[in-house]
């Protein structure tokens, strides 16, 4: 019966629904904007990781090296992307 | 009448209403021509509804060879106004139309097609696979593309042809500055097709990535899959950042938003920061499968195996990294900070490094090798020492304090096309010559090609040196005339003749094929140019499944080590092989895609509303569509074999 039942998927639910929790927070009390944004952003990665990783089992092919390389990959560039035009239409404009 | 007077072209002129009338003819001799040879069953059976990797791949063919045509004519226009001075061969408006159009169809419409042609065909043969990942998306990704661009190439005579430029940078694209719905059509056509292009770059790197053959490791696969694999990585990563942009655009001139208005929190310069976020990359989704392409080409016919495989991978994997880190050295002059500009510099820079790896590992092919001119090989040739003159011009444009210099003027213009000319067009004739036998079973007149290259080159130089020259003077790009006191009508007569030379060079790769297709030998057996990978070691033609059976790979040149290393190719017997069926359901969606894209240029809501229902059903139709696709019997597999001598054995 153990190994029948879900155990990392069921806690990774709830912890899931703690984060939408935390991040609703955000709205519903009135916080300063970087506070709230932070808690948005640190939010969102850990509930798109949780999401990779426990639900679309990302990690439990054979495909785990490329599949992990592309995510990677993806964050670089976004986060790149992003900074990069922060810089240079806001920070140094 | 109102309705209809939006169809109208708003600046008419007798050029635009003779192509009417020459688009309507064709179409009716077209139409005629299929009814009267009674063609249209075997154009639905085995054309348009074919998801056979190698058909769709010349269909991308056919549609490359076209927008070369029309976006030539739209070069030879432009050249023809700027020959000389105070011109009255086009009108502003016109020219406008004329720069924009010949941007975006030789870079999305011809350069795309071309290199996916070159995927479609190749990758599945290189890697010993029977077809892509997903055959059925594959011949979507071809309509979708396919009707996109139809979409576009109508805009000029229903309606008008966007006039922003390939940029169409904002402000100049919004509604005020670019009334007519030009803009409209450039934002709807290039989303359409940009979709096409997204959806085989997911299939493209799940085909490399899933379905080698068995022996393949990823660092045993030919140069050209290594160099395609990383371009689809890069149009995964750099496509949808279009498609955001697009659709960001078509809301703002559509529905009234707000992202690059000048006020109301808008910002006109997030459009130029964004389309450059992709259209960097997309240059180097060009230029990577063209290098790929040149080292097949030079290990061929060097007769060596290609220097520094290692090198050649970690540099592409270096540039694929890369390309995302330069985007702003196309707006240096925007007002960012010299902050923001230094680091720019450095990195653009940085990415000459790769790109020179690459270089001097094809001059090391060649060293000591056993050259081999032939016409792929000439193109080759030619290709090393003037794209790095382009390169060099590069670099120089990279720093961004001597931009301001260069900025906006036609010394830029005859960098970029110094590098995508020999660096992509002459790959794109070298590898359709070279692999012209086996996709036609005849090989094109070395003679002829031989003469086209030489021509080309010297039409190419002619061309675009002047530029570098009027550009450091000062002539400003798109500017569609210039006064005799500027001083550069000579120049510019001399780019026109260029121009016209290398349209004869053009003119001369037609004639070579119809002299071909005349005259050439069909007895060519399967591996004319002693070849070195998988591709190579089927039949010519190759039969709809690839391989009789799936060959066994123990090193990167798969073909060559069988001919002369006694690698043994294909072991076992013949089993019954698995194909998908032929489907009509990626056309179908293409054409309501296309009517859903002219109902929203004309902002036609009520038939817009319906296409979008009749794309809908189309996708559940699919998702609950059941097709197993069908086996190939081995009696089957031995008759085709046998019909095409099976040199499989004999040849060992």
């Amino acid at each position: 019966m153990k190994e029948l039942f879900p155990v990392k998927q069921v806690m990774g639910f709830v912890f899931s629904l703690v984060l939408t929790v935390v991040a609703l927070l955000v709205y519903f009390t009135d916080m300063s904007f970087p506070i709230g944004m932070t808690i948005l952003l640190v939010t969102a990665f850990i509930q798109a990781g949780l999401q990779l990783v426990v639900f679309m089992h990302a990690g439990e092919t054979d495909d785990k090296k490329s599949i992990y390389t592309n995510v990677y990959y993806g964050l670089i560039i976004a986060l790149v992307t992003i900074f990069g035009t922060l810089l240079i239409l806001v920070w140094d404009m | 009448m109102d309705f209809f007077d939006r169809f109208a072209v708003p600046h008419p002129s007798f050029l635009i209403y003779a192509s009417m009338v020459g688009i309507g003819l064709t179409m009716v001799a077209i139409v005629l021509g299929i009814t009267y040879f009674k063609k249209w069953g075997y154009l639905w059976r085995e054309w348009i509804t074919t998801v056979d990797h190698k058909r769709i791949g010349i269909m991308y063919l056919l549609v490359a060879l076209l927008m070369l045509f029309r976006g030539g004519v739209d070069a030879i226009m432009m050249r023809y106004q700027l020959s000389m001075p105070d011109n009255k061969f086009l009108e502003s408006q016109h020219y406008n139309e004329v720069f924009t159009t010949h941007g975006v169809v030789m870079i999305l419409f011809m350069a795309m097609p071309f290199i996916t042609f070159f995927f479609n065909y190749l990758i599945p043969l290189q890697i010993g696979a029977r077809d892509v990942a997903f055959p059925r998306l594959n011949a979507l990704s071809f309509w979708l593309f396919f009707m996109g661009m139809g979409l576009f190439n109508i805009s000029f005579i229903v309606g008008g042809s966007p006039d922003a430029g390939w940029t169409s940078y904002f402000p100049l694209a919004n509604n005020e500055f670019s009334p007519s719905v030009g803009t409209n059509y450039y934002m709807i056509a290039i989303q359409i097709a940009g979709m096409g292009t997204l959806i085989s770059g997911i299939n493209f790197i799940t085909t490399i990535l899933k379905m080698r053959a068995p022996g393949m490791k990823l660092m045993k696969m030919p140069m050209f899959t290594w160099s395609a694999f990383i371009a689809n990585v890069i149009v995964v990563f750099a496509f949808p950042v279009l498609t955001v942009l697009l659709a960001m655009g078509t809301m703002d001139r559509l529905f009234g938003t707000n992202f690059f208005t000048t006020g109301d929190g808008g910002m006109d310069m997030l459009w130029a920061n964004l389309f450059w976020v992709w259209g960097h990359p997309e240059v180097y989704i060009l230029i990577l499968p063209a290098f790929g392409l040149y080292s097949e080409i030079i290990s061929t016919f060097a007769r060596r195996n290609l220097y520094g495989y290692k090198s050649m991978v970690a540099s592409m994997v270096v540039i694929s990294v890369f390309s995302f880190l330069v985007w702003t050295h196309h707006f240096f002059t925007m007002g960012q900070g010299a902050f923001t500009n230094s680091i720019f510099s450095i990195t653009t820079m940085a990415i000459a490094i790769p790109t020179g790896v690459k270089i001097f590992n094809w001059l090391f092919t060649l060293w000591k090798g056993k050259i081999v001119f032939t016409t792929p090989m000439l193109y080759s040739m030619l290709f090393i020492p003037l794209f790095t003159l382009g390169g060099v011009t590069g670099v120089m444009l990279a720093m961004s304090a001597a931009d301001y210099q260069y900025h906006n003027t036609m010394f830029l213009v005859a960098h970029f096309h110094n590098v995508i000319i020999p660096g992509v067009v002459y790959a794109m004739i070298a590898g359709l010559t070279f692999y012209w036998p086996k996709m036609f079973g005849f090989m094109l007149n070395e003679r002829i090609g031989k003469w086209t290259a030489w021509i080309m080159s010297v039409g190419f130089v002619l061309a675009f040196i002047p530029m570098y020259i009027t550009g450091l003077d000062g002539q400003a790009r798109r500017m569609y005339t210039y006064s005799e006191s500027t001083g550069f009508s000579m120049l510019n007569m001399v780019a026109f003749i260029g121009a016209g030379i290398m349209a004869i060079s053009f003119a001369l790769l037609v004639y070579n094929i119809y002299y071909s297709i005349r005259y050439a030998s069909r007895d060519i057996g399967s591996d004319p140019w002693d070849a070195r990978s998988l591709e190579w070691a089927t039949h010519t033609p190759v039969p709809e499944y690839n391989f009789a059976i799936t060959p066994q790979v123990a090193s990167t040149q798969g073909f060559w080590d069988a001919k002369k290393n006694g690698h043994e190719l294909f072991k076992g017997k013949y089993e019954k092989i698995h194909m998908p069926n032929n489907s009509g359901w990626p056309f179908i969606l293409g054409c309501i895609f296309f009517v859903f894209g002219f109902a929203m240029v004309f902002s036609i809501w009520p038939l817009a509303i319906v296409t979008l229902i009749g794309i809908l059903v189309c996708l559940v139709y699919r998702s609950f569509e059941k097709d197993h696709g069908r086996y190939i019997s081995v009696e089957e597999i031995e008759e085709t074999e046998a019909k095409l001598r099976g040199v499989k054995n004999e040849d060992r």
